[in-house]
């Protein structure tokens, strides 16, 4: 990460709704030309967070710094960000020129220089010839865009996103993920970007700072946050985890069922002491066939579910005192060594992909 | 212990909270400081000398007084039975049959909103009255009285019920119609289990509202209440017959408190329909079934008929010589100026009223309603605000203009001036009707994305920008339906402006009272004719303006 200050620093924030605590101490510090997602389950206080930030919801406690001001209490209008919401808030009564150049209209500039910015704008979003549209005449997707362009317009020195894409199809979301990030790229604006969507997020960000109950639980690149969850609600609200009732044997081991494996040292384990229960962690996905390591246990294939590119096997073994791994194999895999439900296998967990967290 | 964060006020807040003070301000002078002028009347002598409870014993020690309080009630709950079941019967059949000419049937219901709750009053005089044209249905009892305050009432009350109703049926479940259906549930056992509890909270709430109109007005007993007094006419006479304003001011505030109860209630039963509507239901669509359609359209011809009656009379009564000894056709009750009661001049004055109420009342409560919904901050200041913008609705006309004689009368007010002014009059029917307004602008703010405000702070556009190149624009409907609202109410209201008018300043309304009074009836229905026809074309004028206007400036509206 950059070690210059940061861009955006939040620092003890606190926001209640009455009795209803809905962001507590949160701590954060966003870089410039940064890409950060806010990823949480619903209700988690993303939003609040966002609408802190922004200066729409002020914060009960706690401080907000950008570009080294302290702008904590300052109204909206006297901060510097541009925002996308969910509802798109387009000005239906004006055309979509208008509303690219309803931010540039109060800047004082002549009026052909406004008309150039939004030409230059609707060609950056990829709708040259849309101007003269009202915006019910969109589609969601094109809606979107010029949103975006409307926010980017006065060039702020933040974007604040609020689930931009949640309201669009599929197809078009995927799409525009790259458009967006492409576009961010290009201008080099810090973004924060909120969603629940958790592809959304490991696509896009650079940095994810993933919230649960109004509280920061991770804060990490898509790659640490997968790879490494800091906490047992990463791990399970991120991808998806075998989660295993164990015991910690020793530092790095751990017993499961009537088995002892090494585990990594990873998530804070160390916190933990000997003979705790745990649960010990691992992803369907780094489930390997054959010996690679010492982690080794012979399964047996209770049934295959064909999930297109790759198979979803139910595995059980005598040893595992009935417990259930999940493993996710190739196709390519599963026709190579014909795997079938009642097949006899052996598997490894590799020590540096199982982990464990306290109950 | 950390220090909470206190937000800045922007300079956006800052000057929307002195547009809403400045609002506030001139509802607390031309609502609140009236009624504390009446209430602190109620106790004090002629003199001015506070004497406490006195008049209060004295008025209900003298029975001619009280007995109007069991009349009013009478009156009031009787016509509240029959309109509400007439206006439910009627939406029903609009809502729930197939039958044709719905569209003539509903415009037909809401005529009697164009005309002065004195009207009907006139046209039952001559429908029943000494020389009635069909006298012989009424088997030898009087119209003047309770029966033609009823009828009257019915008629002026039935299409605020209607428009109540409606909308409470509109919003019916057809997947509750359909559950019904499955099991085997019969038209009638439907109606009773589905249709009624759905409906409940909007028939209790057209039913206080036809009781708050009905024992608040005035024009009805006036005209055709003989001498069966009720609280409205005692408040009338006491003021402008007997010159005893101390009782007038006790009576007021009687009169007040079943209104207030009725008013308090119903806001109560809107609020519960509201979170029914907000659950989204499946719209229901009626299907054909030949004697059903039949019945309704049958009621809804009838419940026509007698609106159309109504009307009907009182134009014949306009353009007929003298009944009933020459039944020639002639203008000559048209030529107001051979009468008392202000003469063309207080049509004229009417209509200045009309146009001055809607453009300043809408700006008014368009301003207002914007900065409490979308200002920040100052909530006390702002629940104070919606207080006294729902006042009004609890307030009777009579008791607002009375009010304002004891406030804008008085000698060492400064603003005594405005007596018997147009500014006046304007100010006064603007109160008068600012609640509803108030609400229709309410509702179309909330139905804005929030979000606008937002982004355009995010974009630092100052509010008035965003207030005029978005928020109007956008709620230009609503705008329209407040204004239209506004200007028929100013054409027709008499209560509030009864006490305020100036020799200069009489007003259409206010002469058919005084035609009335002076018996030139024939005139007097005349003049309440063509409050008719300028409510009529103004309606038709608004509908085809806001048609284009729409077209025009709303085109994102239809894709
Ligand atoms: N104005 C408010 N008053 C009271 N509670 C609120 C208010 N706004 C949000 N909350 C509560 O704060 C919590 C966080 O809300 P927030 O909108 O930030 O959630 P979110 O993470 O954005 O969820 P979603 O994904 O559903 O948008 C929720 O429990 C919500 O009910
Ligand atoms: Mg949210």
């Amino acid at each position: 990460m950059s070690q210059s200050e940061p861009y955006l620093k939040i620092s003890d924030l606190t926001k209640r709704f009455g009795d209803f605590t809905a962001l507590s101490d949160i701590t954060l510090e966003v870089f410039e030309g940064e890409f950060v997602c806010f990823l949480g389950p619903s209700g988690c206080g993303k939003t609040t967070l966002l609408r802190a930030i922004a200066g729409l919801d002020i914060q009960t406690y706690g401080t907000v710094e950008q570009a080294g001001r302290d702008v904590s209490s300052l109204p909206p209008a006297e901060r510097d960000f541009g925002i996308v919401f969910q509802s798109y808030a387009l000005f239906p009564n004006l055309t979509i020129e208008k509303n690219i150049a309803y931010g540039l209209e109060n800047h004082k500039q002549p009026a052909n220089k406004i008309r150039d910015r939004v030409a230059e704008l609707l060609q950056l979003v990829g709708m040259p010839e849309q101007g003269k549209k009202y915006p019910a005449q969109l589609s969601g997707g094109q809606q979107q865009r010029v949103a975006l362009a409307r926010a980017i317009a006065i060039s702020p020195g933040l974007l604040l996103l609020d689930e931009p894409l949640s309201a669009l199809d599929a197809k078009v979301r995927v799409k525009l993920r790259h458009e967006i990030k492409e576009l961010q790229r290009k201008l080099g604006i810090t973004t924060i970007m909120v969603t629940h969507d958790q592809e959304e997020a490991l696509t896009m960000a650079d940095r994810i700072v993933v919230i649960n109950n109004g509280l920061i639980e991770q804060v990490g690149t898509p790659e640490q946050i997968y790879r490494e969850p800091a906490t047992r609600f990463v791990a399970d609200f991120i991808g998806s985890m075998n989660f295993l009732p164990a015991a910690k044997v020793s530092e790095n081991r751990v017993r499961i069922g009537q088995l002892e494996f090494s585990c990594s040292d990873a998530a804070g384990s160390a916190e933990i002491t000997s003979d705790q229960s745990v649960h010990a962690a691992i992803r369907p996905e780094d489930i390997l066939v054959g010996n690679a390591s010492t982690n080794y246990i012979d399964v047996t294939v209770d049934s295959i579910e064909f999930l297109g590119s790759f198979v979803r096997a139910d595995l059980s073994s005598p040893q595992l005192d009935g417990l259930i791994l999940l493993a996710d194999f190739s196709a390519n895999l599963v026709r190579s060594e014909s795997l079938s439900a009642g097949s006899q296998i052996r598997i490894s967990l590799p020590p540096e992909s199982l982990l464990i967290y306290a109950e | 212990m950390k220090t909470p964060i206190k937000a800045k006020t922007s300079r956006d807040d800052r000057q929307m909270l002195v547009f809403m003070g400045v609002i506030a301000c001139y509802l607390f002078v031309a609502l609140a400081l009236p009624l504390y002028a009446i209430l602190s009347k109620s106790f004090k002598n002629d003199d001015g000398e506070f004497v406490g409870l006195a008049n209060y014993l004295e008025y209900f020690n003298t029975p001619s007084l009280t007995y109007s309080i069991q009349n009013s009630l009478t009156i009031s709950i009787i016509t509240t039975l029959i309109s509400v079941t007439i206006a439910f019967t009627l939406a029903y059949g609009l809502s729930r049959s197939c039958m044709r000419f719905k569209g003539l049937f509903k415009i037909i219901a809401l005529v009697p909103i164009l005309v002065p709750s004195l009207l009907p009053g006139i046209a039952l005089i001559y429908l029943f009255g000494r020389q009635g044209m069909i006298r012989g249905l009424l088997f030898g009892h009087d119209i003047y009285g309770p029966i033609g305050i009823v009828i009257s009432e019915v008629f002026f009350t039935l299409p605020h019920a209607l428009i109540i109703i409606m909308t409470a049926l509109s919003i019916a479940d057809a997947r509750l119609y359909e559950a019904a259906q499955s099991l085997n549930a019969g038209k009638i056992k439907t109606f009773f289990t589905v249709t009624l509890p759905g409906a409940r909270y909007g028939l209790i709430s057209a039913g206080f509202v036809v009781f708050t109109l009905t024992i608040t007005d005035f024009g009805a007993p006036k005209v055709i209440g003989g001498d069966f007094n009720v609280l409205a006419t005692d408040i009338y006479k006491q003021v402008i017959g007997q010159q005893n304003f101390e009782m007038g001011a006790v009576v007021s505030l009687i009169l007040l408190l079943p209104a207030g109860v009725a008013f308090t209630v119903d806001r109560i039963m809107q609020r519960k329909q509201v979170a029914l509507l907000s659950a989204r239901a499946v719209a229901y669509e009626p299907k054909p079934s030949t004697s059903f359609d039949w019945i309704m359209f049958c009621w809804a011809t009838i419940v026509s008929i007698f609106i159309l009656t109504i009307l009907g009379t009182c134009q014949y009564a306009a353009l007929i010589k003298f009944y009933p000894y020459d039944l020639t056709l002639s203008l000559n009750n048209y030529q107001f100026d051979l009468m008392d009661g202000g003469g063309w001049e207080s049509f004229y004055n009417s209509l200045e009223l009309a146009c001055w109420t809607a453009v300043i009342g809408t700006v008014l409560v368009f301003l207002g309603a914007y900065m409490v919904e979308k200002g920040k901050g100052f909530h006390l200041g702002r629940n104070l605000f919606q207080f006294l913008a729902m006042l009004p609705m609890a307030v009777p006309g009579l008791v607002l203009g009375l009010a304002y004689i004891f406030f804008f009368n008085s000698p060492n007010n400064p603003l005594n001036f405005l007596y018997h002014t147009m500014a006046i009059l304007v100010i006064s029917t603007v109160t008068h009707f600012y609640t509803v307004a108030h609400l229709t602008a309410v509702t179309a703010l909330k139905q804005m994305d929030p979000e606008f405000e937002s982004v355009a702070a995010s974009l630092k556009t100052p509010f008035y920008r965003t207030f005029t190149r978005i928020t109007a624009p956008v709620c230009l409907p609503a705008i329209l339906d407040i204004s239209i609202y506004l200007f028929v109410n100013a054409m027709t209201t008499v209560s509030a402006v009864v006490f305020l008018y100036g020799p200069h300043t009489s007003l259409a309304s206010v002469a058919v009272l005084n035609m009335d009074d002076a018996g030139d009836i024939a005139p007097a229905a005349a003049m309440g004719m063509m409050i008719f026809y300028t409510n009529a074309s103004v309606r038709i004028l608004h509908g085809l303006l806001s048609r284009g206007v729409l077209r025009k400036t709303q085109s994102w509206r239809s894709r």
